[in-house]
């Protein structure tokens, strides 16, 4: 790991101002993918700004309809919390389905948010629920803000600070675990939304997307076996050595099945 | 560069000048010298590495020791009783003859102690599902769930 210099704001203010002042540094959340990142020397800020020191930033809060996750909330926190179960049940068991009991007892829903690993599991529940990122500028539509490979529709110097989930009237996420990593090889989100149904895939390609084909399906009749076979062409997919693309494209209608059974409770 | 680090390790104040790039389990094996934590993997994986900060199992591995600043940490020499009585848990490993190389068993124990505080009665399933982040390259794991089965029996009396 490269060296760099280490600060803990207590507050907002003093995180952005850290941020704007070091163009080189990084914001440490839980560090569970940024630490890994570092020891490999793939990544190497200058600074890091560590935001466990802001009380504000973790937390849940229901209001009216909708749940709003503080961006350092840990996984373990939202896995086993009260509200989030009641309401939107899916996303709880997401949390809990995230690697490990360590890594979710450190990593936090903002980082895995603002790293948009084309196999994290968070960022299908964004997008599936038709979630809202909170920033220190804006706040983000789950549409708009999921770009590509690692990349998402933050600036430079933007800060997550809350994502914001509407309830839903059901909904379920099923992956195939990547049996050492435990990342989605395919992981598939379901919901039946005021919106209409919403459908987001993970760990196929560079990063989440929506299955619009498969989406039409379920509006006509929400269940497992409306999901039609084959309607994301491999030539979109990753492929590598653990599953060929033809092989992801095969899964996704898998896993949207099995979602649609958990959601519709079968 | 270096900076200051401080936490409670063990039931004891301690405090490091360290680099800041330090991991929190470089601080823990070389410079407070408690080698009892191991690291297996250093990508993650094993678990090998894992401690308690505030009560909670984490891999010490994958965190900068700042990131512990101020915390409570427990490391795999701080659970006996004062007198080298094993704690349940550890005996239920040496009971149940839950180790065999016990390179994994420190980061194993952690793991236990933390899955079984407030739960008794940890089914086989449960134990399974917690162990996902420990890997063991001895026992083919069928010991340490039978261990840990008997270790969250133990603590609970
Ligand atoms: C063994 C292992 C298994 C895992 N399995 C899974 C899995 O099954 N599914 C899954 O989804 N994830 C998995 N993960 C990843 C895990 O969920 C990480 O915790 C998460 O991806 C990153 O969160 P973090 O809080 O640790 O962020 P960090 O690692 O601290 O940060 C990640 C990135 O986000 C940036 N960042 C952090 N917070 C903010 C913010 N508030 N605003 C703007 N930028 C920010 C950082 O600068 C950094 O670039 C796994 C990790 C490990 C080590
Ligand atoms: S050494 Fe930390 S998880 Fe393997
Ligand atoms: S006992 Fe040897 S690795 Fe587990």
């Amino acid at each position: 790991m490269h060296a760099f210099s280490y600060h803990k704001p207590s507050t907002l203010g003093d995180a952005l101002s850290l941020v704007a002042k070091q163009s080189e540094g990084k914001i440490l959340a839980g560090g569970q993918s940024l630490v890994q990142a570092m020891k490999l020397r793939l990544a190497s800020p200058t600074d890091l700004i560590d935001l466990s020191g802001i009380k504000d930033l973790a937390g849940i809060k229901v209001e009216g309809s909708s749940v709003t996750i503080g961006a350092m909330t840990r996984h373990a926190d939202v896995e086993n919390n009260a509200d989030v179960k009641k309401m939107i049940p899916a996303l709880a068991r997401l949390a809990g389905g995230i690697g490990d009991r360590q890594v979710r007892h450190m990593g936090t829903i903002g980082g895995s948010v603002a790293n948009s690993d084309p196999a994290a599991c968070y960022p299908a529940a964004v997008l599936g629920l038709g979630a809202t990122i909170v920033t220190n500028k804006r706040k983000i539509a789950a549409d708009d803000f999921f770009k590509g490979l690692f990349e998402t529709a933050l600036e430079t110097g933007e800060l997550i600070t809350a994502v914001t989930f509407p309830t839903v009237k059901r909904a379920g996420y099923i992956k195939f675990k990547n049996p050492a990593s435990r990342f989605a090889l395919v992981g598939v989100f379901v919901a039946e939304t005021s919106g209409g149904v919403r459908v987001a895939v993970t760990g196929a390609a560079s990063c989440v997307f929506r299955a619009t084909a498969i989406e039409k399906a379920l509006t006509a009749k929400f269940d497992p076996d409306a999901v039609p076979a084959d309607t994301i062409k491999a030539d979109t997919l990753n492929a590598d050595l653990h599953g060929s693309a033809e092989y992801r494209a095969h899964l996704i209608t898998v896993m949207a099945k099995r979602a649609v059974t958990q959601a519709v409770g079968k | 560069m270096s900076i200051k680090v401080s936490m409670t390790v063990n039931g004891k104040p301690v405090s490091a000048q360290v680099e800041e790039r330090t991991l929190l389990v470089t601080l823990i094996r070389e410079e407070l010298r408690l080698t009892g934590t191991h690291v297996g993997c250093d990508t993650a994986q094993c678990g090998a590495c894992t401690v308690h900060m505030n009560g909670k199992a984490v891999k010490s591995c994958s965190m900068v020791a700042m990131q512990a600043e101020g915390a409570n940490i427990v490391t795999i020499e701080g659970i006996a009783a004062a007198d080298g009585t094993l704690h349940p848990m550890q005996a239920a490993f040496k009971e149940n003859h839950g180790l065999q190389c016990g390179f994994c068993t420190p980061g194993m124990v952690m793991n236990a102690i933390d899955l079984a505080k407030g739960n008794p009665n940890l089914t086989e399933t449960e134990i399974r599902e917690g162990l996902e982040g420990n890997l063991c390259r001895c026992t083919g794991y069928h010991n340490i769930v039978k261990s840990i089965a008997a270790g969250a029996k133990a603590m609970a009396k």
